[in-house]
């Protein structure tokens, strides 16, 4: 069985699945359908490749980081710079096409949970070009930390829900989407902005993320007769790992690294590292792993990077990582403000803190690799929105 | 020990409505559940459906959220809220349903914790992030422990998949009134008892048929009885009596004993 021909009836291996509430079965069968229609259907594909081009401005560049590859004396290591697509993050590859799918069920109102924020400012940027009516729900806490990003979304013409409930962050805000979804349920249109909830969304987000992979095969191979030894990315929801990784899950010479959010290390217990520390579980729809107690309370995560810090991980990582396709490593906070720090000092690049982990891993493991094999990171997103969190980190006064 | 479907055909036999009364099991501390539930007992409900806290519910309104949140801090734990279903049935005959999601079960182990649910007494399930398609394991353990399996349906729900749900339900059908989460409402919208009997049809001879989600008044109670509904299911409305008594617990236990009493008159023709 080739692996991306997953999933199968809307699980990867046993992962995966549709664990929401019965109101909400009939919504996203009416959603698969709706993808698989716009999926056969050219003018579908044209409207998305043209705001693709002419609005986020794909392809992104894949940057041959020369400074940090002489640095570290191994692979070469290519950055896939998503932080170059509008909105400053990949976020926007989702949004795009889920709002132009929305319109297509002739959905006027469209509802999205953010963590840190880039993918409440990513659906508001898509809602706005397409004039469709945004609201964000965004965990008070998270409002608090990212107030700059909550203004962006208001300039941008949507309406940020600030969510009072729980621990006050992303997971609350999904929670409260789905409230709002089930009571608004003919207007609205649900864009989740991760590999994760019930399917098709891990599917649909996927797919729409794959962009990222499929330029970096392209590009890479334009100019090698092979394909790259790593790919690496950072891993929450996993959207932008599972967009570099599928176009290359069938690929097996190619080794894929996810890289987790471990906080403050995995033993303090204040990590996000889902994979490496988790359990299986039921949760926002999916089966898969979760932090979660002993007595099945979902727990809450610490990150110093908020769109990694969520206590799930999208059902085909999950996947990924049991039948071992895949490699789930974690970064610290510490780790990742290092290789912030020398990702602007050697290339001139302020990566996001998100992207910073996948950087972490690089720089661990390029050294071990020979100096005719590559890496590709893929820089998410870029670092401006996680400026004052580096100040205050680093003790430094701005 | 009467069982729901016991309990269903006295109260036909009576011609009356059956008031199934819940509470989030723990809230606001565990030593308090077991009174409250003898408060709605004398009062008059005829299921006690016991709701086991969890941390991110997604179906619930905020006053569920709310009381959830408090047991858990409270210390309720899952095996904890199948003592409190034990010790509550030593006392009562009466059916207790434990709506749970489902991640407590699955953590505990499905077999596992649905053997101890029926060594506490527990009569059934309502799993409201389990839908049918999704339920094969857990019905199997059901149904090998005898235990009820309660699915919902919705105003959402298509006539095909009402047939499988009506088929797969046991003890009664968990009808949601409307579209939204838990909470009550000042008033019944005529969409909610058109959906009612729309659905009777399907579950007349079959199962059953119980109505939840923003009811909370002796008005609504009559109306969704009158329209064909076999039960109705209160919940909002005795929580936020708790919540509103937590430093006096005497007067909500009378609070509770007098609101049970006033809905389950209004069941009774």
């Amino acid at each position: 069985m080739k692996l991306s021909n997953y999933p199968i009836d809307g699980k990867y291996g046993k992962y995966g699945g549709q664990f929401v509430p019965e109101i909400l079965m009939e919504a996203i069968a009416e959603l698969e359908n709706a993808y698989t229609q716009a999926c056969a259907d050219p003018e579908f594909q044209h409207q998305l490749d043209y705001y693709l081009a002419k609005f986020v401005g794909r392809p992104t560049p894949l940057y041959y980081a020369k400074n940090l590859t002489r640095k570290l004396g191994g692979a070469k290591i290519y950055l896939k710079r998503e932080d170059l697509a509008h909105g400053g993050a990949h976020k926007i590859n989702n949004t795009l096409g889920q709002a132009l799918l929305a319109k297509r069920m002739g959905k006027t109102r469209v509802i999205a949970e953010t963590g840190a924020g880039q993918h409440g400012v990513a659906t508001a940027i898509a809602c706005a070009a397409l004039g469709l009516k945004a609201i964000v729900f965004m965990g008070t806490d998270d409002c608090e930390r990212q107030r700059l990003n909550v203004f962006r979304m208001k300039l941008l013409d949507a309406e940020v829900h600030p969510v009072e409930s729980g621990s006050k962050t992303l997971k609350d805000a999904i929670n409260e989407a789905f409230r709002d979804w089930v009571t608004n349920l003919e207007s609205t249109y649900y864009l989740i902005g991760s590999t994760m909830g019930p399917h098709p969304y891990p599917m649909i987000v996927r797919d729409f993320q794959s962009i990222i992979g499929k330029e970096i095969k392209q590009q890479f191979t334009a100019t090698a007769d092979k394909l790259p030894d790593a790919l690496i990315a950072c891993v929450g929801g996993g959207s932008n790992a599972m967009g570099t990784f599928h176009p290359f899950e069938d690929d097996i010479d190619v080794k894929l690294f996810g890289v987790e959010a471990a906080g403050e290390g995995i033993k303090s217990g204040k990590h996000a590292a889902t994979l490496a520390a988790g359990q299986e579980g039921i949760f926002h729809g999916m089966y898969t792993y979760i932090l979660q107690d002993k007595n099945g309370q979902i727990e809450n995560t610490t990150s110093i990077s908020a769109g990694l810090d969520y206590p799930g991980v999208g059902p085909e990582h999950s996947f990924l990582k049991t039948i071992k396709r895949a490699n789930y490593v974690y970064a610290t906070d510490k780790e990742a403000v290092e290789a912030f720090l020398i990702l602007c000092k050697t290339e001139g690049i302020l990566p996001a803190l998100e992207s910073s982990h996948a950087l972490a891993y690089a720089l661990k493991l390029a050294p071990q690799m020979s100096r005719d094999q590559s890496i590709v990171v893929t820089l998410s997103g870029r670092g401006d929105k996680d400026v004052e969190t580096i100040a205050k980190y680093t003790g430094a006064q701005i | 020990m009467i069982t729901l479907n016991e309990t269903f055909q006295k109260a036909k036999a009576k011609g009356e409505g059956l008031l199934i009364g819940y509470i989030t099991a723990g809230d606001p501390t565990p030593d308090q559940t077991p009174k409250i539930a003898d408060a709605l007992i004398r009062g008059g409900i005829d299921i006690l459906e016991l709701g086991l806290p969890f941390s991110d519910p997604i179906a619930d309104g905020p006053t569920i959220q709310a009381a959830s949140l408090r047991a858990l801090n409270a210390g309720t734990t899952p095996i904890k809220v199948l003592d409190m279903a034990r010790q509550i049935k030593a006392e009562h005959d009466l059916p207790i349903v434990v709506m749970t999601y489902y991640n407590p079960v699955f953590c505990f182990g499905v077999d596992g914790f649905l053997s101890r649910a029926k060594d506490a007494g527990v009569d059934g399930f309502i799993v409201p992030d389990l839908p049918l398609e999704e339920a094969g394991d857990y019905q199997k353990a059901a149904k090998a422990r005898e235990l009820d399996t309660i699915f919902l349906a919705t105003p959402a729900t298509s006539m095909v998949r009402l047939r499988k749900i009506v088929d797969a339900s046991s003890g009664f059908l968990y009808l949601v009134s409307r579209f939204g989460v838990t909470g009550t409402q000042t008033s019944l919208s005529d969409s909610t008892l058109q959906l009612i009997k729309h659905v009777r049809p399907f579950t007349a001879t079959k199962v059953p048929l119980a109505v939840g989600f923003g009811i909370s008044k002796p008005k609504h109670v009559q109306q969704v009885i009158a329209a064909g509904a076999d039960a109705v299911i209160i919940g909002s409305a005795f929580i936020n009596i708790v919540k509103n008594n937590i430093s006096n617990p005497l007067v909500a236990l009378q609070e509770l004993q007098a609101t049970a009493r006033a809905l389950k008159s209004a069941t009774q023709p």
